[in-house]
C-alpha cells in the first residue's frame, strides 16, 4: 500500500534532518520551515533566522518580503488558492475569485472573521487542464464554477461548526 | 483470476490526483483485495492525456495496453471483475487515444507514464545511467560536449542557446570548484512541463545533471526547484537517496575519478528567479533580483565559481542523445532547431495535456490533429507561446513550424512550452493584459523600464478594458513596450512587453473597438458589456431574478424581467441559469 501513501512527511523529515549551516543560503530555507511550523513569518521568526545565520535582520526581512511564498501574517484554518494562470484565466476563474470574495467576504489576501479561511490567488497551480482549479489546503479541484465553489465549501465550514 | 494481466497502471502525477486519481487507486487496491488478485498497482506519472484523467492501464503479458479514462471509483469494480476477472474489455470505459499520441516522438517523456517514478530498478530497466555508465568509462568530457554540440540541442527553457556550446564556455572555465544546476523554477503560468518529468522521470533529469558535471568538470550540483511542486520534490528527493545508494551520485561514481552529488533547492514564489543571475542570487539566500551580465554564469555564478545552468527539459534530453547518439536525435526536427519540444497544451482545446513533437511539426496540427481541435467547433483564433514572455499567434500563421526562428519571426517564442489555445470567446486586449499584470508583479523592481514601464503599459491596458482608452494609446503602448524591452537587464523586462506588441499587430481591430466602439466583440470585457433580458423570449419564470447576487432584476408588468442596468454588476449568473436564452450580452456603442 505504500503507493497509497502520498503523505509529504518524507519531505519535510528528509529536510529536517539536515541541520543547516549558519550562512546566509540558510535563509530561505528556515523561513520555509519556520513557516511550515507556525503558518506564517512572524517579526519574532525574522529575528530568529537573522541570528541564526548571522546576518542583519533587514536582509532577512528583505528576503520575506520578496518572495511571495512567504506570509507574514496569521492565516486562516484553510487555505483557499485560486489559480489565476492562463489556461484558468481564460476559462473563467475571475468568475469563481468574484464568487469566493463574495461568499467569503474578504479580498484577495485577507482572512475570514472567523478565522476559517484565507482567500490567496496564486500564478499557476500547474494543472492547467483542470482549469479553472481552486486548491484548499492540499486538495485541488478542477473545473470549479461559481456556483459549484459554494458546494465545494460547505464540508469545510461543517468540520468547524 | 486472470493471468492475462501483467500490471495495472495508475497515473498519479499531480494532474491525476488533482482528478481523483488517489481514490481510484486506493478503491482499485480494495477491490484487488476482495477478489483475491495479486497484481502490483504501479503509479505511474503523467502520460500526458490530462483531459481523460484519471487513467487507468491494464497491461496484458504481451504487452498490449488497454487505457480507460475518467475512471471513478464507482467504476473501479467494474474494471476489475470484467478485465481483470472475466478478460473482457470495459468497452465504455475505454479511450483509444490512438490520435494523440500517433505524430508524437518521445525521447523527453520516454518513460513517463510508463515507469513507477520511485523506483530505481525500473529507470535502470529501461537503460537508465547507461549513458552515464558509457561516458564515464568510454568518452572523455569533450567527446560528451562534442555529442550534445552536433545533437544540436537548444535550450529548453525557452531562449534556445545552444546547450553543447554552453557546456564548452563552462567547461573551459577555470576554477577549483564547478556547479550545475538544474532550473526547476517553472513559473510560466500554463506551463507544467517540467513538473511532469520531475514527477514521472526524476532520474533522467539527475543524470542528465551527471552528465553535464562530467563534461564541465562539476562536482556540485542543485536542482531549484519550485516549492509549490511538494510531489516533484518528494519523488526528486526519493531518486536522490536512491541513486547515492547505488552509488550513481556520490563519491567514484561506477567506480571512476568522477564524484558528483546533487542538492536540492526549493525556489519561494519568485517569476524571476528562472532567470540564471535571479537563481544564483535565491540560492545564495539573497533576494532574487538579476545583475548584469557578463562576466557569465559560466565564468563567475555561484559563489563566484563557473556554473552552467540548464532547465529540467535540456537535462532530461541529455541521457537520450549520449546513449543513441547525436544523428539519432538531430534525425527529427529543422535545419536549426533539432530533436523534439515537450509542450503543456490547455485552453480551448478537446484534447489538453502533455505532448512531445518534432521540431519542425507546424502549430495546426498540433492543434487538430493531436489536440483533437477546439471545444464545440468554435473557431481558432490565437495560440498563446511562451506564457508572458511569448506572444499570440494569429489564426491566420497556423501553420507557422515549431522552430526557434520561424516562431520568432511571428513575434512570439517557442518558449518554456507552454500553449494555450484560444476561441473567438477569448477577448485578446484582455488576455495582454492578464500577462502585463503578471510581469508587472513579478518585475523584481530594478530597472526602472521593467518597475515603471510595465506599470504605465498596465495602466494604460486597463483603460482599454474599461471602455476608457484614447485612440494614441496604441502608439504609445507599442512605443513604451519598446523601450521596455530595450532597457531591461533581464529576459524578464526584455520580454515582457511581447504579448502587447504581437497583439497589437495581429489584432488591432480589436484594440480599435474597444478604443473607439467602446466595444468587446468577444464579450469579456466587463464595464463594455450590458447584460438585457429579450421580452419575447422572457417566459417570466423568474430564475435570472433568484439568481441575482444584487437584486438588480425585477418582474416587469409586461410579463417579463428587466435588469437594472445602474445596479446590474454583470457577474453573468441569469445568463447562465436562464432556460430560455432571454439574457442576451450586448456590447458596443448602445450600451453606452
Amino acid at each position: 500500500m505504500s503507493i497509497l501513501s502520498q503523505s509529504k512527511e518524507g519531505v519535510h523529515a528528509e529536510r529536517e534532518r539536515v541541520s543547516l549551516p549558519h550562512t546566509s543560503d540558510s535563509i530561505i530555507p528556515l523561513l520555509q520551515q519556520i513557516q511550515e511550523k507556525e503558518g506564517f513569518v512572524s517579526e519574532e521568526a525574522v529575528d530568529r533566522v537573522a541570528r541564526y545565520t548571522r546576518a542583519p535582520a533587514s536582509a532577512v526581512y528583505g528576503v520575506a518580503t520578496f518572495y511571495s511564498q512567504f506570509r507574514l501574517k496569521r492565516p486562516g484554518k484553510h487555505m483557499i488558492r485560486v489559480c489565476e494562470g492562463t489556461a484558468c484565466h481564460v476559462l473563467g476563474s475571475d468568475a469563481v475569485l468574484d464568487r469566493l470574495t463574495e461568499e467569503l467576504g474578504v479580498d484577495v489576501g485577507g482572512t475570514t472573521a472567523d478565522g476559517l479561511f484565507t482567500l490567496e490567488s496564486v500564478r499557476c497551480l500547474g494543472c492547467c487542464s483542470l482549469a479553472p482549479a481552486v486548491m484548499i489546503d492540499d486538495e485541488t479541484y478542477g473545473q470549479v464554477t461559481g456556483d459549484s465553489i459554494a458546494k465545494i465549501l460547505e464540508p469545510y465550514r461543517k468540520d468547524a461548526s | 483470476m486472470s493471468g492475462a494481466v501483467r500490471e495495472v497502471r495508475v497515473g498519479l502525477a499531480t494532474c491525476g490526483i488533482a482528478a481523483g486519481a488517489q481514490r481510484v487507486a486506493r478503491q482499485l487496491q480494495e477491490s484487488f483485495d476482495a477478489n483475491r488478485i495479486e497484481l502490483p498497482i504501479k503509479r505511474v506519472g503523467c502520460v500526458g492525456m490530462c483531459y481523460n484523467e484519471p487513467l487507468v492501464d491494464v497491461v496484458d503479458a504481451s504487452g498490449e495496453i488497454t487505457t480507460y479514462g475518467h475512471v471513478a471509483e464507482a467504476d473501479v469494480d467494474r474494471i476489475v471483475e470484467r478485465h481483470l476477472v472475466a478478460g473482457e474489455i470495459v468497452e465504455d470505459l475505454r479511450v483509444t487515444p490512438e490520435a494523440f499520441f500517433r505524430d508524437q516522438v518521445r525521447i523527453v517523456l520516454e518513460n513517463c507514464g510508463v515507469i513507477d517514478p520511485e523506483s530505481l530498478e525500473e529507470y535502470r530497466a529501461r537503460a537508465g545511467y547507461t549513458a552515464l555508465e558509457n561516458a564515464l568509462n568510454g568518452m572523455t568530457p569533450e567527446d560528451v560536449i562534442e555529442v550534445v554540440k552536433e545533437s544540436g540541442l537548444r535550450g529548453r527553457g525557452g531562449a534556445g542557446f545552444p546547450t553543447g556550446l554552453k557546456w564548452s564556455f563552462a567547461a573551459r572555465a577555470t576554477g577549483s570548484e564547478k556547479y550545475v544546476i538544474c532550473n526547476a523554477d517553472e513559473g510560466d503560468p500554463g506551463a507544467f512541463m517540467d513538473r511532469s518529468v520531475l514527477e514521472g522521470d526524476p532520474h533522467r533529469v539527475l543524470e542528465g545533471m551527471a552528465l553535464a558535471a562530467y563534461a564541465i568538470g562539476a562536482t556540485h550540483g542543485y536542482v531549484y526547484i519550485r516549492a509549490e511542486y511538494p510531489l516533484a520534490i518528494r519523488r526528486l528527493e526519493m531518486a536522490l537517496s536512491d541513486a547515492r545508494e547505488a552509488n550513481l551520485l556520490g563519491d567514484r561514481i561506477f567506480g571512476t575519478d568522477f564524484s558528483f552529488d546533487v542538492r536540492i533547492k526549493a525556489g519561494a514564489g519568485a517569476f524571476v528567479c528562472g532567470e540564471e543571475t535571479a537563481l544564483i542570487a535565491s540560492i545564495e539566500g539573497r533576494r532574487g533580483m538579476p545583475r548584469k551580465r557578463p562576466p557569465y554564469p559560466a565564468n563567475s555564478g555561484l559563489w563566484g565559481h563557473p556554473t552552467n545552468i540548464n532547465n529540467v527539459e535540456t537535462l532530461a534530453n541529455i541521457p537520450w542523445i549520449v546513449r543513441n547518439g547525436a544523428e539519432a536525435f538531430a534525425a527529427h526536427g529543422t535545419e536549426t532547431s533539432k530533436g523534439t519540444k515537450v509542450f503543456a497544451l490547455a485552453g480551448r482545446v478537446r484534447n489538453s495535456g502533455l505532448i512531445e513533437i518534432p521540431m519542425g511539426m507546424s502549430i495546426r496540427q498540433i492543434v487538430y490533429d493531436i489536440a483533437g481541435g477546439i471545444q464545440n467547433d468554435r473557431p481558432l483564433k490565437a495560440v498563446q507561446m511562451g506564457g508572458p514572455s511569448g506572444g499570440c499567434i494569429p489564426a491566420s500563421l497556423v501553420d507557422t513550424p515549431v522552430d526557434y526562428e520561424a516562431l520568432k519571426a511571428t513575434g512570439a517564442i517557442v518558449g518554456s512550452g507552454g500553449m494555450i489555445v484560444l476561441d473567438d470567446s477569448t477577448c485578446m486586449v484582455d488576455v495582454a493584459r492578464f500577462f502585463l499584470d503578471f510581469t508587472q508583479k513579478e518585475s523584481c523592481g530594478k530597472c526602472t523600464f521593467c518597475r515603471v514601464g510595465t506599470k504605465r503599459m498596465l495602466e494604460m491596458l486597463e483603460r482599454i478594458c474599461a471602455g476608457e482608452g484614447e485612440p494614441e494609446d496604441l502608439d504609445k503602448l507599442v512605443a513604451l513596450g519598446n523601450k521596455v524591452k530595450a532597457n531591461s537587464l533581464c529576459g524578464l523586462g526584455q520580454t515582457a512587453p511581447n504579448p502587447i506588441l504581437t497583439t497589437t499587430e495581429y489584432f488591432r481591430d480589436e484594440y480599435l473597438a474597444h478604443i473607439e466602439d467602446r466595444a468587446c466583440p468577444a464579450r469579456v470585457c466587463k464595464p463594455l458589456l450590458r447584460f438585457h433580458i429579450e421580452p419575447d423570449a422572457c417566459k417570466n419564470c423568474g430564475l435570472c431574478a433568484r439568481g441575482c447576487p444584487v437584486e438588480a432584476i425585477a418582474a416587469d408588468e409586461g410579463g417579463y424581467h428587466v435588469i437594472d442596468d445602474a445596479v446590474c454588476v454583470k457577474c453573468g449568473r441569469c445568463e447562465q441559469v436562464c432556460p430560455f436564452d432571454a439574457v442576451e450580452i450586448q456590447t458596443g456603442k448602445v450600451a453606452a
